[in-house]
């Protein structure tokens, strides 16, 4: 087992750069989801520590072996398709030992390798069948007993799970977890999906147009994101981005539509600045009238059950922000204003220019 | 479509069963002609039954020929026809299969360029450049072989055309997954390439199959040696002038033979053949 290391890596084709500068240590052991939104060339970065792809400039390393100029069956990896890309005329079987059989291994070791992994995996039933007669679940798990049979360094997965219905994606999500936890393999995993991302790594690697946003572990991303991508990527409905200015000595927020919000923790250095103050919608309590740091008009309700999700609009003739707000139902108004409140340590404030997080 | 309405189907089987006896009567009537001696089917009307004559028709132009016309036994044609038009599929198979594996999987200069070079022979089939392609074998030394026969039908481009649409339909992942599961490009082309391609190959051998067993041109051009004859050029050879000189009952039972392997190749590979055309195994 090892570790992977990309170091400052490029990737253009043609004249467009897909990947613009990417660094992480991935440690040995770890599970690391890059996230996020299609195109942002999270998918192409996996490939090419794969080697499925060159690498424009820059450096992989996998273990302590830079691994730019090897071919993908060399690095001792093992990749799991978004479509799993069985082989379709083998039965499940042949298609776990077809890679070892290349290898030369003797039959009483692949058969010896094949066994446990379908042991794994739950498919010592289903050996002799052909892919198209698998469910898609069954297909998944014969993609990745393809890849342990091998026993790599380090296996990829390249949005594994997108192919399934929800269900089973939650199935399948969890059942990923328990062979990590079995395995210890050190497991690069790239998904659009923030829920995947947020429940199954350690640390994650959050994209957007071929550059990092953040790197970190999953609640870190949650509770401070590094920037205004991050924040509007992480979390359902998407965190609130309310622009202003600091005013009043740091205590307030001017807003559009002659807006002023209360801000729960003054912040003396930014006066004048102008920001984006972030919320997120279930950080959000209504409150006594007085007491409310900002009050929008609503606009609809959406009932999710035990929660509401409220849309309302800051300042008069709704000239201001919008604003996203997840109530308990119970407390929950059917129009008209609603007091607002939210704890300090619930509050971001980016630059407006930069998208940077800005720390007290 | 379930639906019951009589006088519907009355018409459409009516249609059908027309259709059908107008395709049918005529190889009826060849048959008869083939089972009743020279006189007989000169009759007007001629007779609409079976004669006594078929062993004795059949084992005629098997081994002996006609009288009159060639004397070439029928055997050996069938035999010409059968290595010509299993050489002409399988020939075609193997090297456009390659060659659509290349045009697919490999990145070189020129790779289009190269396609469109072989997709424009579709436009110059051997009727077309019958002349040059003569004078080629012909100065090869190749008049009355084997190879003469088939090598200008095995070069075309419907083959390979028809590979490479199917290759492109092989999702990009399988070659990558094989790339990793380290199977070089040849491998790959052994090991899941040409299993995936079976449906297609045997539709391909179907219909070449039954293009070389009907080649008529071409072989009448190049065959001149009796020995070589094929057994549609055999037909041609056996009429010889006018009516009277033709032993029409001989000629039609060797057509009622030149009939027989295309349509046992149909029958037999018909289930692969419908497979290959209509659904892909991915």
């Amino acid at each position: 087992m090892a570790g992977v290391s990309i170091r400052n890596v490029f990737k253009s084709f043609g004249a467009v750069k897909v990947i613009q500068g990417i660094s992480m240590d991935v440690t040995d052991g770890e599970f690391v989801v890059m996230v996020g939104p299609s195109g942002c060339g999270k998918s192409t970065l996996l490939r090419m520590i794969a080697g499925l792809e060159t690498i424009t400039t820059g450096e992989i390393a996998i273990g302590e072996r830079v691994v730019n100029d090897l071919e993908p069956k060399d690095r001792d990896i093992a990749m799991v398709f978004q479509n799993y890309a069985l082989y379709p005329h083998m039965s499940v079987y042949d298609n776990m030992a077809y890679g070892l059989r290349i290898q030369g291994r003797t039959k009483a070791d692949i058969d010896k390798r094949v066994q446990r992994a379908a042991e794994i995996l739950e498919l010592s039933k289903l050996l002799q069948r052909r892919p198209r007669e698998l469910s898609g679940g069954q297909r998944q798990r014969v993609a990745m007993g393809r890849c342990i049979v091998r026993e790599p360094k380090v296996f990829l997965f390249d949005e594994p799970l997108s192919n399934l219905d929800a269900k089973l994606r939650v199935q399948m999500r969890s059942e990923l977890q328990a062979l990590h936890q079995r395995l210890g393999t050190t497991t690069l995993y790239v998904t659009h999906d923030q829920v995947e991302a947020m429940t199954l790594a350690h640390r994650m690697l959050v994209m957007n147009a071929g550059r990092t946003e953040q790197i970190g572990k999953p609640l870190e991303v949650y509770t401070r994101p590094a920037t205004t991508f991050v924040a509007g990527f992480i979390g359902s409905p998407p965190m609130n981005l309310i622009p202003g200015r600091v005013a009043e000595g740091g205590k307030a927020l001017a807003s559009d539509g002659d807006v002023h919000l209360r801000l729960p923790e003054p912040r003396p250095a930014l006066v004048g600045r102008n920001v984006l103050l972030g919320v997120r919608p279930e950080h959000f309590d209504t409150c006594e009238p007085g007491t409310a740091l900002l009050s929008p008009d609503i606009d609809f309700i959406e009932l999710l059950g035990s929660d509401s999700l409220v849309y309302g609009h800051l300042g008069a003739d709704k000239s201001g922000a919008r604003i996203a707000a997840r109530l308990h139902t119970s407390v929950v108004a059917k129009e008209g204003h609603l007091p607002l409140r939210f704890a300090a340590e619930h509050m971001h404030l980016f630059d407006p220019e930069s998208g940077k997080r800005l720390e007290a | 479509m379930v639906e019951k309405r009589p006088l519907l189907d009355f018409v459409s089987h009516g249609v059908l069963i027309l259709g059908a006896i107008v395709v049918a009567f005529p190889i009826y009537i060849t048959f008869v002609a083939s089972t009743r001696t020279f006189e007989e089917i000169m009759q007007v009307p001629m007779p609409l039954l079976p004669g006594q004559h078929f062993l004795e028709n059949y084992a005629q132009v098997l081994f002996a020929g006609t009288t009159t016309g060639s004397r070439a036994a029928v055997w050996a044609m069938l035999m010409n026809s059968t290595i010509m038009a299993l050489a002409v599929p399988l020939g075609k198979i193997s090297i456009s299969i390659i060659s659509s594996f290349a045009l697919v999987y490999f990145r070189f200069p020129l790779r289009n360029f190269f396609f469109w070079m072989i997709f424009v022979t579709l436009m110059l089939p051997v009727e077309v450049r019958i002349i040059p392609t003569f004078k080629v074998i012909a100065d090869l030394g190749l008049l009355n072989t084997y190879a003469g026969l088939t090598l200008p039908l095995i070069a075309s481009a419907t083959a390979t055309f028809l590979f490479r649409q199917f290759f492109m339909t092989i999702p990009d992942e399988l070659a990558e997954a094989a790339r990793m599961d380290g199977a070089g490009p040849m491998r790959f082309f052994w090991d899941v390439v040409l299993p995936l391609s079976k449906t297609t190959m045997a539709a391909l051998f179907v219909i070449q199959f039954i293009y070389g067993w009907n080649q008529y041109l071409w072989p009448l051009l190049i065959t001149s040696d009796e020995s070589m004859y094929t057994t549609v050029i055999g037909i041609k050879r056996m009429i010889v002038g006018g009516d009277a000189a033709n032993e029409w009952n001989l000629i039609m039972a060797t057509a009622m033979l030149a009939m027989l392997p295309p349509a046992l190749v149909v029958l037999l590979m018909q289930k692969w053949f419908v497979k290959g055309l209509v659904e892909t195994e991915k």
